[in-house]
């Protein structure tokens, strides 16, 4: 696999990265991430997108290394964190935030609002009382969280008042860049919208980076410059969102777009659905060359032999896949 | 996909007009005893479902779609305070019959699917004696023939190799393949009615897809209506012919799919519309709905939807009827008629998902 070119401006640059974790009996191995390069560009918002098991979300936490690559690199500002001193590593990762989908499940519920809040300036030693104080209630404030929230707890807000709290959390130690993963999966419909409109608020007034890692195509579509479309452990494509979206090179991207339900009267609907046929296969045991063929309608005997090469086909937008440049190939 | 029912299928909620239907639930109202008292969860709730229509019912979480799902079956939690109206199932009042009754109807006359297969199958026996077990309970056939006609039921939902997989336990299959187990046991006694309650958020999207595509077939084919419970506006565009909107224990809306799509009578469908990442123009603002979903301990008089709607005025907080708006349409709005409200079609020009309609 050729490396992407690389970018003088990429805040994070990953480098044929691996995270593999062995099976509680120890006999095989899974590779949920296998391979992945790309680079991050300062100030810009990087989708994933794919399905449960792809990897996607091991690639966030790998990012802020809540989990250690088993091979590959991932530099942040052109470093190796993990060559850094215990003490400096810990520092450095203060920059690098991450933010999951169940605020429930991120915040201690026998703490109040504004102790979650001030617990990483706590940790981080910032400042003294009355400054951790005064921060946290700018972060709150920056997310449009009244004040009089912090007294409360988490059992007494609504899930997308929780969800703002996370994000202030995370805001509080002035990070460089926020992996967000599935960040508003679980918010209602309407409440959606409001969370999706801070994220790019905060990045227009902060100058944040966002790894944006989400399962749902709008959502992506919608807050991202670039999508990376990941499968079994690797990336199938990357490209500009309008690219990826409108003009999609692989076919597994080709079948999401079409999977995908859409709000519209069935005169404006239109297209031929792809349906996929099974499921995503097992990362223990992936198929051999491409990993979609088993699921793919163009397969071919050399998908199964050799492993496709990613492919800058246009610019900016990379493939994986053997067939991408032949024409009658893809429904585009 | 995408073709629409028949048009006789379009809510004629008035049982009076034309064919009765399969179900007819009126003035539906669920309420439930907690320590600050008796909750009103839902209330006038209105609607009926034909012979072999599908009908989505919509809302974000605390509408009260769930519960009202759940009361049709009288699976209701041990809270639960007291039922009003009727629900009015071939002749039968499903909200006054007697236990017994509404055990011989319960998974034999309509059946019901939820979002978590996992959890709605016992994981100490195989699928294959979940499924035969409806069958022979409800219907009293031998061994040897439930199992035959179990075989026939799980190559209809498309498990392939039935004759292995009858035999696995629920942990052995996919969360795809669990769901299609869900759905053969369901279907297995030939209801009438299957309500499936978020039966595809677990998923993915493309295992969605099939699904979908599967509760549309086996619904043509064999003529069961589909109440299809679900918060993606999507999903139920894809999948049924009508739907029913609802806000804070309310019906607010009932319309074609199209219809309601197209053209929205009520502010919170059309507000809903909006507040897609669908339909907006990409990286733009995401239009949102205004304040929060009123709570169930201090419901408005009136419009529930009043203190969020953008067209509200004087008048707003007299009570609100479901009024007839027209070709089967009904909307909780008095002022439906002066307003003129965008849906997806004045939504959707300049939006993304313009460009993923319809590859030439």
């Amino acid at each position: 696999m050729s490396a992407p070119v690389a970018d003088m401006d990429a805040i994070v640059s990953v480098r044929d990265l691996q995270v593999q974790f062995q099976t509680t009996d120890r006999h095989a191995t899974v590779k949920a991430v296998d391979g992945v390069d790309f680079d991050v560009r300062r100030g810009e918002t990087f989708g994933i997108i794919g399905e449960s098991g792809s990897g996607k979300t091991t690639i966030g936490r790998a990012l802020v290394f809540l989990l250690k690559p088993s091979a590959g690199a991932i530099l942040h500002n052109g470093l190796d964190p993990l060559a850094l001193p215990r003490r400096q590593f810990q520092s450095h990762r203060r920059d690098y935030q991450i933010i999951f989908q169940d605020p429930n499940a991120a915040l201690n519920p026998r703490m109040t609002i504004l102790s979650s809040v001030l617990e990483p300036l706590e940790l981080a030693r910032e400042g003294n009382k009355a400054e951790r104080l005064k921060r946290a209630h700018e972060a709150m404030d920056r997310v449009g969280l009244p004040q009089d929230i912090g007294a409360r707890y988490p059992h007494q807000l609504s899930g997308g008042q929780k969800q703002r709290v996370v994000i202030a959390r995370a805001l509080t130690l002035r990070p460089k860049l926020i992996v967000c993963d599935e960040v508003v999966a679980a918010l209602d419909m309407s409440i959606r919208g409001d969370v999706l409109n801070l994220f790019a608020e905060l990045q227009r007034d902060l100058g944040l980076t966002y790894v944006f890692i989400t399962h749902d195509l709008a959502v992506v579509s919608h807050i991202s410059e670039r999508i990376a479309v990941m499968y079994l452990g690797r990336f199938v494509e990357l490209g500009p969102t309008e690219e990826v979206s409108e003009r999609p090179l692989h076919p597994y991207t080709q079948a999401l777009l079409s999977a995908e339900p859409r709000p519209l009267p069935s005169s404006m609907r239109g297209g031929q659905r792809i349906v996929l046929q099974g499921e995503i296969p097992s990362p223990i045991d992936p198929p051999s060359g491409c990993r979609f063929r088993t699921r793919c309608q163009y397969a071919q005997p050399l998908c199964a032999e050799k492993t496709p090469d990613w492919r800058e086909l246009a610019r900016d937008h990379w493939v994986a896949c053997h067939f991408a440049d032949r024409p009658n190939f893809s429904p585009n | 996909m995408g073709e629409t029912q028949p048009a006789q299928h379009h809510g004629n909620a008035d049982a009076s007009s034309g064919s009765q239907p399969l179900m007819s639930v009126r003035g539906l109202g669920i309420r439930f005893k907690t320590s600050q008292g008796v909750w009103q969860a839902t209330r006038k709730i209105d609607f009926d479902i034909a012979a072999g229509e599908r009908v989505g019912i919509v809302g974000e979480s605390g509408c009260g779609k769930t519960i009202t799902g759940l009361s049709i079956l009288r699976l209701l939690p041990n809270n639960f305070a007291g039922l009003d109206g009727s629900i009015l199932f071939d002749g039968v009042d499903l909200a006054k019959c007697s236990a017994r009754v509404m055990r011989a109807i319960r998974g034999r006359r309509i059946a019901m699917i939820f979002q978590e297969p996992m959890s709605a199958l016992d994981p100490v026996f195989t699928v294959g004696h979940q499924i035969a077990e409806t069958l022979r309970v409800h219907t009293g056939v031998g061994k040897e023939e439930a199992r035959e006609r179990t075989l026939e039921m799980l190559r209809r939902v498309g498990i392939a190799s039935p004759d292995r997989r009858i035999d696995d336990y629920p942990h052995q299959l996919s969360g795809g393949m669990r769901q299609r187990v869900m759905i053969a046991a369901s279907l297995i006694c030939g209801p009438q009615l299957l309500i499936a309650d978020e039966p595809t958020t677990a998923l993915d999207v493309t295992v969605q897809a099939q699904i979908l595509e599967l509760l549309r077939d086996l619904s043509e084919t064999s003529n069961t209506a589909l109440m299809l419970i679900t918060h993606d506006l999507g999903v139920v565009a894809e999948t049924c012919a009508r739907m029913i909107t609802m806000y804070a224990g309310e019906v607010i809306e009932d319309a074609a799919v199209d219809d309601a799509l197209a053209r929205p009578l009520h502010p919170y469908t059309s507000g809903l519309l909006r507040s897609l990442p669908h339909l907006s123009p990409r990286h733009g603002k995401l239009p949102s709905i205004p304040g929060r979903v009123p709570s169930i301990m201090d419901m408005p008089n009136g419009c529930r939807f009043k203190a969020r709607c953008p067209h509200a005025i004087d008048g707003c907080e007299k009570e609100q009827e479901l009024r007839d708006a027209g070709s089967g349409r009904k909307v909780r709005c008095w002022r439906f008629n002066e307003l003129d409200l965008p849906g997806a079609l004045q939504h959707a020009p300049n939006a993304p998902i313009a460009a993923l309609v319809g590859h030439p």
